[in-house]
This record gives C-alpha cells, structure tokens and sequence, in this order.
C-alpha cells in the first residue's frame, strides 16, 4: 500500500477510511436516508459511508455542509474555499486542504494565491504576497481555527476595511469553522493516499 | 425556530435587536442545522456506549481548552452523573482504561488535530470502542471545535458591527 501523503497538494488525493465503513447493502434505513441515498444516487464515497455509522449527526452534518459552502448570497464561492483551505492548513488536513485548494484554483483560474499559500508555510505567513482582501480573509480564517481560537477584533475590522459585508464576514466565519468540524473527521479517521 | 434562542446565538450574547440581525436572518437554515446538530451531538436517540453525560462532560472540558466559558457554563448545564470528573482537566480518566483512552483522544484531537494518527486510532479500540462508537467521538469532538469558532466569531462581528 502506498504511503499517506505528508504535504500539501492540489491534487486531490483518495481517502482511506482508519474505520470500516458501514456497507451500502447492509445499511439501515436509517443510514440510507442520512446519506441521501436515492435510486438516482447510489455513488456513495467512502467518506460518507464512515460517516454513516453515525447517522443523526450526518442527518443534519450534510444540509449543513451544503448550506454553508454552496449558499446563495453572501461570500463568493471562491473566498468560502479559501476559509476552507485556511482551516486545512492549521489542522495539516492534506485531503480537505487539496479539495478545497483545487476547487479555489477553478473557480478563479488562478494558482498563485494557493502557491503562496502552501509554499510560505516552510518559510512564514508574513512571507506570502498576497492582495490585502484575501490576506485579511486568511489572517481571520487562520487565527479563528487555532486552538483557543486567536482572532481579534482587530482582524474582524479589517475584514470590514478591506470591504467584507457582515453577511460576507458571516459566511467566513462559518466555513472555517465547519472545517474545523470536517478536518477533525478527515484527518481523524483517515489516510490521504496518492491516486494512481 | 427562533435563531436567538439557538445555543451558538445565547453564547455570542446576541439578542433580536442586534446589528446581525440581517445577517444571521439570512443564515438562519444554517443556524437551525447548528442546533439540530448539537442536540445530535448531545444528546442523541442512540447515544450508543457514549452516554449524554458523558458527551456534557467531554464537550465541558473541550470549551475549556478553547478558553470559552460561556459555552462551559452551558454544558455544565447538560451535566448528569459523572461529567463534573471528565470535564476536570486535572483528570485523565485515573484507572479506568476506556475513559482515559476517550479522554486523551478528546484533548488531542481539540487541541492539536495535526498531531492525530492511525496509532491513535487503534489506541481506542485497544480500550474497547468499536468502530461506531469511535465516529460518535469523532463527530462529538468535531462538533463542538465547530460550535466554538463560531461562537467566538459571531462575538467579534458583534464588537464591529
């Protein structure tokens, strides 16, 4: 078997389940329905099945998840996986860290802010060169998902100076929060493995 | 459901003449399912070998190592017999194995994520959880390493709004 992946890449890796995953044909109707199991959806990946063992939390665990990451209004699909991606990288969550790294680089075409990202965490944050609207959204993300959380009244105003709505603000403040819920998870119960 | 009467809302002091009130209005699903899930997380039908008490006293102890008192003060409201000892921090579960396995685990994953590996895995079922009973503490843990970051958050939008 391959080796976990130790750094951070874009590439998204498979996940290998630490626990064994509940079988779809032996699930529980409670189960089935907690993981949205329909006729027309009957690909369910291993995460979810993991996840199934537990089924009144995932109940509510993926409404949730899809309200607070594809939610209209409010903060762009991009910044909202870039709170993602910070979470990720304080937790070292390498799985939820590519996902949410690659999704940011295609919906906005670039592969800078995310370069800096990852390569300044051999170097230090201060390093990285980025624009002050998303360095005021990282700086936030990065020192809410510390632990005790590190964020400051001061990085909520800048958020607000560098043109965050409330409702923007909000949305980042929930999306880096929901990965220090899914980075618990991830890189609790499972191996990032290459995909070859 | 009222969104000021959620667990999250109360512990960020937020009353229906705040600011956010726009704001949080427009997330209020989102809020309703932070609340669905901290009874889920709580106190579940099925609670398997995880029992409510348990769960008040570990997510106790979890607000204390978030440095959060408000939500201390609220688990310490969800107590039954024998959470008062597992959200001690002095305590590490003293000579019982299952509970010193659960109670490590606890602090590390809240404390330090990065540091968890395959060994601690098998550390708990070494003291006798099972698989579900493994993604129950999972999902507890995470849980409430949620419900922190965004009571701390909608705090600080509060102070700026």
């Amino acid at each position: 078997m391959s080796e976990p992946l130790k750094d951070f890449t874009t590439v998204v890796p498979f996940w290998q389940p630490r626990v064994t995953p509940v079988e779809l044909e032996n699930a529980t109707d409670e189960q089935l329905q907690a993981m949205r199991v329909t006729v027309s959806n009957t690909k369910i990946g291993e995460y979810t099945l993991v996840l199934a063992l537990d089924p009144e939390t995932l109940q509510q665990r993926t409404p949730l998840f899809n309200g607070i990451m594809y939610g209209r209004g409010g903060l762009s699909r991009a910044e909202t996986e870039l709170g993602a991606v910070a979470s990720s990288v304080v937790n070292r969550c390498i799985y939820c860290a590519a996902v949410h790294a690659n999704r940011y680089n295609e919906l906005t075409k670039t592969e800078t802010v995310i370069g800096s990202i990852f390569g300044s965490i051999k170097t230090a944050p201060e390093d990285t060169e980025l624009d002050a609207r998303p360095t005021a959204l990282l700086d936030f993300a990065t020192k809410l998902s510390k632990c005790p959380p590190e964020a400051t009244k001061a990085d909520a105003e800048r958020l607000i100076e560098n043109g965050f709505s409330m409702g923007e603000v909000l949305d980042l403040v929930l999306s880096a929060s929901l990965f220090g819920w899914a980075n618990r998870l991830m890189h609790v119960l499972g191996d990032p493995l290459p995909k070859d | 459901m009222d969104i000021f009467e959620t667990v999250v809302a109360k512990a960020a002091g937020l009353t229906s003449d705040s600011p956010l009130k726009g704001a949080l209005t427009l997330r209020s699903d989102i809020l309703e399912l932070t609340e669905n899930s901290h009874e889920a997380s709580l106190r579940p039908i099925q609670p398997g070998n995880l029992t409510h008490a348990e769960r008040a006293g570990l997510a106790c102890r979890m607000a204390k190592r978030n440095d959060e008192p408000v939500l201390v003060r609220h688990y310490e409201t969800l107590f039954g017999v024998g959470s008062q000892a597992v959200a001690n921090t002095e305590f590490d579960g003293g000579d019982d194995a299952r509970l010193k396995a659960i109670i490590r685990h606890t602090d590390l994953v809240t404390t330090n994520p990065k540091e968890a590996t395959a060994d601690d895995i098998t550390a708990l079922r070494s003291a006798g959880l099972d698989d579900v009973d493994i993604v129950r503490l999972s999902e507890l843990i995470a849980f409430v390493s949620y419900q922190v970051r965004v009571v701390a958050g909608l705090r600080l939008m509060a102070e700026v709004a």
